[in-house]
């Protein structure tokens, strides 16, 4: 600790996840749906791996909830999606923080595949698939943009001394 | 970690809070789904994410706004008289109508078959946001307290568009035609063959599965809304046939259509309170 109020932190990556709500939410033309990125998603994941005393299982949650509600979703879906990909990523996070850089991408791809794989089971479920190959497309946006994510996220965190 | 007494905080570990927030969602899409258990639920959270929804959308009312500013007074007038034409065009053809529905209930009387009653609607603009990509969901600016209700029926000046699918206060979201979930059932104009349109998540696309290669359908065809499950009035557009695949080896045909709702241009759609569903006031 060095003088920096948990709050404060806690507020500035509240911030950083309404940046990527925005995003998701922005309205764009038809065909570049499918070219939106997690980006939610890419931001729980950075979080998880650079602050894993903050944000856990329990705030990807919270964040999964949030979009359920924004999209209008089933309640959960987002929710459990958000919840299985932050386990995982702050369960490797010291392992995923000594990855060079392509093999960083690669594991964030690998997440952001499970998490699109377990809506669309969910998805299957409640009978509502409609399972395109460009459905996975968003993933592969995610990876490529991840290094620019990751850049911006860390400035943030460390002009804001978060740990 | 401690705690206010300085004794050490025993946080459960991260695989018990794991497994405790899989089952809570897993609970809460049990519940979502079987029927609207937690409609009042979602509807008072939904107020509380409505400034992001809010937000999201300015960049595009603003520019909106630019754009009428910088209107020249040539493209307004230009416009007016546009539509001026339309409207007396529309108002010779509305005289038919009237007259043909006179008609129409004088013969409904003679047949002694129940009398339609006329449909009500009002205007809702779309809030510009984008939803889950590959499902077709549009969020509109009128809520409860404009008396939208779920399975309100919701067209454009060329068709059915979709349903009410979550009410809130102020928004209300609107699943559409084209949706992966959702279905409706139609007649076919010309003959009366009964079936039902199901959505494909492509945008320009719906599919009409279930016809069997006997069925008396040709492209072209236009398919009208049949009111029969009660969401939907009747008579309304809802697609054209497109394609027709006939496989000597398919037990159905693979009818493609094209919706008749401009279902991504425009800014406005009409919430329509089919019948005696009236609301109170707000009728024109």
């Amino acid at each position: 600790m060095n003088g920096i109020s948990p709050m404060r932190s806690i507020m500035l990556i509240g911030a950083t996840f309404l940046v990527a709500y925005l995003l998701a939410l922005l309205p764009g033309p038809e065909w570049a749906d499918q070219f939106r990125p997690n980006w939610v998603g890419l931001v729980l994941i950075y979080w998880c791996i650079a602050a894993p005393r903050r944000v856990g299982i329990g705030t990807g949650w919270l964040v999964g909830i949030i979009l359920d509600l924004l999209y209008g979703s089933l309640l959960g879906q987002h929710a459990l999606a958000m919840v299985i990909i932050a386990f995982i990523a702050h369960k490797l996070h010291l392992q995923i923080r000594m990855f060079p850089g392509w093999q960083q991408a690669a594991t964030v791809l690998v997440l952001l595949v499970i998490n699109q794989l377990l809506m669309l089971w969910v998805k299957g479920v409640i009978g509502e698939t409609a399972t395109l190959w460009p459905y996975w497309t968003s993933s592969i946006v995610g990876m490529v943009i991840w290094p620019l994510v990751f850049v911006i996220l860390r400035d943030v965190r460390r002009r804001g001394h978060i740990e | 970690m401690t705690d206010l007494f300085g004794k050490a905080i025993t946080r459960p570990s991260s695989l018990t809070r794991l497994a405790l927030l899989v089952a809570l969602s897993a609970t809460l899409m049990v519940l979502d789904h079987q029927g609207n258990h937690l409609s009042k639920i979602r509807t008072t959270l939904a107020v509380l994410v409505y400034p992001i929804q809010f937000a999201a959308a300015l960049p595009v009312r603003a520019g909106g706004w630019v754009w009428e500013m910088l209107a020249t007074e040539k493209t307004l007038r230009e416009r007016n008289r546009q539509l001026q034409a339309e409207h007396s065009a529309l108002l010779a053809r509305l005289q038919k109508l009237e007259a043909l529905e006179a008609e129409n209930t004088r013969l409904r009387d003679l047949l002694g078959s129940a009398e339609r009653v006329a449909d009500r609607a009002m205007v809702a603009e779309l809030v510009e946001v984008s939803l889950e990509p590959f499902t077709r969901k549009i969020v509109v600016d009128k809520g409860s307290r404009d008396e939208v209700y779920v399975g309100q029926p919701v067209i454009d000046t060329y068709g059915i568009v979709g349903q009410i699918t979550e009410v809130g206060v102020m928004t209300s979201k609107s699943t559409l035609i084209t949706d992966p979930g959702h279905a409706i059932p139609v007649v076919l104009n010309r003959n009366g063959l009964r079936t039902v349109v199901f959505g494909t998540g492509a945008f320009d696309r719906v599919s009409v599965p279930y016809l069997t290669p006997s069925a008396d359908i040709q492209e072209g065809d236009l398919l009208v809304s049949s009111g029969m499950g009660g969401n939907f009035p009747p008579g309304y557009p809802v697609a054209q046939i497109t394609e027709i695949i006939r496989d000597a080896n398919e037990a159905f045909l693979k009818i493609s259509a094209k919706p008749m709702a401009r279902l991504n241009y425009g800014k406005e759609v009409l919430l329509i309170w089919p019948g005696d569903r009236a609301p109170h006031e707000r009728e024109f």
